[in-house]
């Protein structure tokens, strides 16, 4: 047996311990490239058709800059994050976020998102670390009060 | 027109079950990016101790967001599409979502206030089990601007 660490998702034994965390601790990073095909493809799987994910002429009607990402997805893509350093995406007990600010995706090329995720809380008893993301759009955060409550090994 | 704030405290009787499929699954991994092979392949999803592939944490979206249909898309409520814009969203997992799963949906409307030109509605789906065993909470808050904002 190999005594690397395994990082890959769904690697078994990858899961993180309570005990070894820190608060304050960065525990993963991520770079998350949206574009228009990203968007409709989010559309179609989620059912959230509004216009102003895929149609520029609509979204410039309601004062937006242009076509912008869907904030589910920024928040859905973001916790993919967390899910890989917590090895089971069913792990996340609790996420919540406020979309303090869109992200224009253009067309052609793309927008990138940063996602740093901290830890900002322990609780040993229960298992779990409260995840704080920090999400980042052209330095810019796209998402306040990002917080994911996660059950640990 | 504005939102109606008489909309507040309402709760709708329960949705038509929304049967949770793994291609489905595989799909909406596949749009947020989600990696995790227990999204895709039964045999990782059994691994972790699961009974079918694992829903990434805010597939329940899909299913809250159908139920707020029966909410947002009745005229008389006043929410305007044009004029919203998402504000907040949070996922309590009473446990995770499973392919096979056939979820019930209550939508509680919780709130309608009134801020700076603003109206601020908070909308409350409770998700569970056909027998009525909790699986999600989701709290969705949406921003609409006013006729003069």
């Amino acid at each position: 047996m190999s005594t690397e660490p395994t990082t890959a998702p769904g690697a078994p034994g990858a899961r993180p311990a309570v005990a070894d965390l820190t608060v304050g601790q960065v525990v993963a990073t991520g770079t998350l490239t949206v574009d228009r095909a990203r968007l409709v493809r989010y559309a179609g799987a989620s059912g959230d058709l509004n216009p102003i994910h895929w149609s520029d002429r609509v979204a410039t009607e309601v004062g937006l800059p242009g076509v912008i990402a869907h904030g589910m997805w920024t928040m859905g893509a973001a916790v993919t994050v967390v899910a890989d350093w917590a090895g089971d995406p069913g792990a996340v007990l609790d996420y919540g976020v406020r979309f303090t600010r869109p992200v224009p995706v253009p067309d052609p090329g793309a927008a990138s998102v940063d996602v740093t995720a901290t830890v900002g809380a322990l609780d040993a008893q229960a298992g779990t670390a409260r995840v704080d993301l920090t999400v980042t759009c052209d330095g810019t955060r796209v998402l306040g009060k990002a917080q994911a409550v996660v059950r640990l090994a | 027109m504005a939102v109606n704030p008489q909309y507040a405290g309402r709760v709708y009787p329960p949705s038509e079950p929304y049967e949770v499929g793994r291609e489905k699954i595989r799909d909406f991994a596949d749009a947020v990016g989600a990696a995790h092979e227990a999204h895709r392949d039964v045999g990782v999803a059994r691994s972790l101790g699961y009974a079918d592939v694992v829903a990434p944490p805010t597939f329940a979206v899909v299913v809250a967001q159908r139920a707020e249909q029966a909410y947002v898309a009745d005229p008389q409520a006043g929410v305007d599409f044009s004029r919203v814009v998402h504000a907040e969203e949070r996922f309590t997992h009473h446990r995770p979502i499973t392919a096979g799963d056939r979820l019930v949906t209550v939508l509680h409307v919780d709130a309608i206030t009134e801020r700076a030109g603003l109206s601020m509605v908070t909308t409350r789906a409770e998700i569970a089990a056909e027998d009525g065993a909790p699986v999600a909470t989701v709290v969705s808050t949406l921003a609409v601007r006013g006729e003069s904002a």
